[in-house]
């Protein structure tokens, strides 16, 4: 399915690219600061803590880590979605919906959870199940979202021409999942590579657990800045692997006639058994985290729901997180554009770095602001402006990806058709693109909205003095062991993050452009 | 999904600001970069607002974070005070040149013992080092001697610590002046060989309770604490003692201190000499806390054992050192 790469109107090429490279400056401040730390170290103390037996057992257990956990998501994310988008399997709405649902149990809740049922659970076998649990979502969605999507002309081609079924599905289809999977895996990859709360409780080492301990005992001392280089150039190399997976190739369907929905495969007396896999894992994604919840409730009574602390915790998540949406997604748009528009270096480049920042975690952004706005731009120092552009940096992948798939189905001649017709660049931007790509705009939003209510360790370091969310709330209160005091917080998490998977699901099951 | 989202988006991100109220530094509030444990500074603060109507905003984190963080800022710091679990992270500002001293009737309140000579900080509560044990697993005669001796090959796999701590690394801080650099050195490679790592005292004495380790090094109060509520992370756990001027005998103090770049230095001294008075002091005696009080003539809690019997070492707090410490255990790869 290629069309053609044409130019785009030359009156947009000049603005787009200029807000692209802002924005991608703003995300190189972090990895800025991490290079100018490494320069302020020295060569000589710089080698001693990186060439150190540490750094290789952090190394080898973060590597085992996301080489064990991705290959599970990919198969798990493909097998459900291909039953709930292409199977007869009984109550299928509601099995789609429970396969993006674990996404509104934040990953350290999950982590809790498990720790509560298994008190001895430790280490990389405990990683991989946990990650896989709480992130192959994120590979569900673009997977089962392409599936809906692709015209079933090809694979009836294929089978026309006498190919099995399962060879359709593993010429025919798996190619064009490419996108999705490499997308998918690559943001799971980077979650693995960036997440720290849920690695804390079950006592598994990543480099981000580090990095965050040698904050923890000194703040930006360089052997923190020396791990977050090593990190970087991990999150670089899974960066450089999806980009040679992904491939030049273009997605969208152009030619005469409509695609129409694929027909489902008849299960038959399999369905029995193919209903086993949602229900699994949907009772120990979901089942197992709310039923430990509802346990610490039951055992901590009308004593843990103290209104005075709670109150104000959710309603500083809840703009947080919806500011922070906000901005991401503005900051996004440029790049996500040019990436489809007019693919070349300059937005590989581009792009590139903003992955980059959306690798690196919380702390390091965290402390490069902190920093910056200390010496710098003291008015910004604890303010909420920080906090959210710090978010805006940190989840500007998922604004990007959610976008660039959505803006990748946009036929690019209804852009040039308006743009002839003598709309100015602005009004093309708002009356096409960001019509059509609006799902892209949705999900976009309501994924850097569930990052912000989960996100941890820059909002520590970051927030204005007095603010409490219920990330910092939960993490204090069960780093106490008050897993019955932590319990609400993570129930109220888990109620706001809901209706944002929600939105999630709802704009994945739409078929863009229509 | 027309583009009116954005536009009630917009809306709601120029209230976000309002979501999040920075305190503003006209205010007669102050701010304190609070180390210790929030129930404990939670209590502290209510107490003191209480009685002088100054309001109190905490901001939670570890010692020596902090302690970094408040150089970092230097002149530009929004904190008024920081309170300290343990005295490494003080000393570390008090180098820096960053406190106020102390108001004489404040340092008045407090034994020489618990205080440094400088009069820049004072100690506002301290905690023993204790190895918490599984009583259903090791017997009064089996247990080490010694801190040192946990570097012993027949400790390996057996005990537990959070490295990651400022309440581990402020007992490596007493055993480094006690003991000395190589002595230090060679007793951490040990331990990284020996120990199992959690993240947390109380997560170490959980995971001794479950019998996932028979001992861990940590400070008394998480057990008294415990066995006040329910004793479900405790009850199998009894509590050693060094005693004996040994490096497992040092009583870690916490710090307190104002600022010289305070904008509300009055206030600020207020509540340190209020932490440090009868009142705060009365608070370690009835609350859950379980620390000990170290104001002249305050009580701890009875049901502790007596700071005069712990036997522990003579550890000036102003010697204690925790950049060489986070070094050293960055050495050993415990960091």
């Amino acid at each position: 399915m290629r069309s053609g790469r044409r130019r785009a109107p030359s009156r947009r090429i000049r603005w787009m690219p200029i807000l692209a490279i802002v924005v991608s400056l703003a995300t190189l401040l972090p990895l800025g600061f991490v290079v100018w730390a490494g320069i302020a170290t020295g060569w000589g103390t710089a080698a001693a803590l990186i060439f150190r037996p540490r750094v290789g057992e952090l190394l080898t257990s973060t590597v085992l880590l996301v080489v064990c956990t991705l290959p599970l998501c990919i198969v798990l994310a493909t097998a459900l979605a291909w039953l709930t988008e292409r199977s007869d399997l009984p109550g299928v709405r509601i099995w789609a919906w429970l396969a993006v649902a674990p996404l509104a149990i934040p990953a350290f809740v999950q982590s809790y959870a498990w720790i509560t049922l298994f008190p001895g659970l430790h280490g990389l076998f405990a990683g991989v199940l946990i990650s896989t649990l709480a992130y192959f979502p994120f590979l569900y969605l673009p997977v089962a979202a392409t599936l809906r999507r692709i015209d079933p002309g090809l694979e009836e081609a294929a089978a026309s021409l006498g190919q099995p079924p399962w060879r359709v599905f593993f010429r025919v289809v798996v190619p064009q999942l490419r996108l999705a999977l490499c997308g998918g895996s690559l943001l799971i990859g980077l979650h693995l590579l960036a997440e720290y709360g849920l690695y804390v409780f079950i006592r598994f080492d990543t480099f981000t657990t580090a990095i965050v301990e040698q904050f923890q005992s000194t703040f930006n001392g360089p052997a923190a800045n020396m791990l977050a280089g090593v990190l970087v150039l991990c999150c670089l190399g899974l960066l450089a692997l999806e980009v040679v997976l992904r491939g030049e190739r273009k997605y969208a369907r152009v030619g005469s006639g409509a695609s129409r929905p694929a027909p489902r495969t008849r299960l038959g007396r399999r369905r029995i058994i193919c209903v086993l896999l949602p229900a699994g894992v949907t009772l120990l994604s979901i089942g197992v985290p709310l039923l430990t919840i509802a346990q610490w409730l039951a055992a901590g009574g009308s004593a843990v729901w103290q209104a005075d602390a709670m109150v104000p915790a959710l309603m500083q998540t809840l703009g947080l997180a919806i500011a922070g949406g906000v901005v991401a997604t503005l900051a996004a748009l440029p790049m996500a554009w040019l990436s489809v528009r007019s693919p070349g270096p300059l937005s590989r480049l581009l792009e590139g770095s903003n992955y980059i920042i959306g690798a690196l975690p919380g702390v390091v952004v965290a402390l490069a602001l902190v920093t910056i706005t200390v010496r710098v731009v003291l008015p910004l120092y604890q303010t909420s402006v920080t906090l959210i552009f710090a978010y805006a940096l940190m989840f500007l992948p998922r604004a990007l990806i959610s976008l660039r798939a959505s803006i990748a189905q946009i036929p690019i001649g209804l852009e040039q058709a308006a743009a002839s017709l003598g709309r100015s660049p602005a009004r093309v931007m708002s009356s096409i693109t960001l019509r059509l790509a609006a799902p892209g705009v949705a999900s976009g939003m309501a994924l850097v909205g569930l990052g912000i209510t989960n996100e941890l360790t820059a909002t520590q370091m970051l927030a204005p003095n007095g603010v409490r969310t219920l990330a910092m709330a939960f993490w204090s209160l069960s780093g106490e062991i008050d897993y019955a005091g932590a319990a609400p917080y993570a129930l109220m998490m888990v109620v706001l993050s809901v209706p944002l998977t929600w939105v999630l699901y709802a704009e994945s099951k739409r078929i863009a452009g229509r | 999904m027309k583009l009116s989202i954005f536009s009630v988006a917009l809306a709601l991100v120029s209230a976000a600001p309002l979501v999040a109220n920075a305190q503003d530094a006209s205010s007669p509030g102050i701010t304190v970069y609070n180390a210790q444990h929030e129930s404990l500074a939670q209590a502290w603060a209510d107490g003191f607002t209480k009685e002088t109507g100054i309001k109190v905003t905490l901001r939670n984190g570890g010692d020596t974070e902090f302690g970094n963080q408040i150089i970092q800022e230097g002149a530009a710091s929004p904190a008024d005070v920081f309170l300290t679990e343990n005295s490494p992270a003080m000393v570390l500002v008090e180098n820096a040149g960053l406190f106020a001293p102390l108001d004489a009737d404040t340092l008045a309140l407090v034994p020489d013992n618990f205080r440094p000579a400088s009069g820049k900080w004072t100690g506002i509560a301290a905690r023993s080092t204790v190895f918490a044990y599984d009583s259903r697993k090791l017997k009064p005669d089996q247990l080490p001697k010694s801190l040192m001796d946990l570097a012993d090959p027949s400790w390996k796999g057996r005990w537990a610590a959070s490295p990651s701590g400022a309440d581990f690394q402020a007992i490596v801080a007493a055993m480094l002046e006690l003991k000395g650099e190589q002595a230090t050195a060679a007793w951490l490679k040990a331990m990284k060989e020996n120990f199992t790592a959690y993240k947390g005292n109380s997560t170490a004495m959980k995971a001794v309770n479950a019998g996932q380790t028979e001992g861990a090094v940590i400070y008394h109060y998480y057990w008294f604490g415990d066995q006040a509520k329910t004793a479900e992370n405790s009850k199998n756990v009894a509590l050693h003692y060094f005693r004996n001027q040994d490096p497992g005998a040092f009583v870690s103090i916490s710090g307190g201190g104002v600022l010289a770049s305070s904008k509300h230095p009055k206030e600020a001294q207020a509540f340190i000499k209020w932490i440090a008075g009868k009142g705060g002091q009365d608070v370690l005696k009835t609350g859950n806390s379980f620390e000990y009080a170290v104001g002249i003539g305050a009580q701890s809690n009875p049901k502790l054992v007596p700071l005069s019997d712990l036997q522990a070492p003579k550890v000036e707090p102003s010697n204690l050192k925790s950049k060489q410490v986070t070094d050293l255990m960055t050495a050993a790869g415990l960091l």
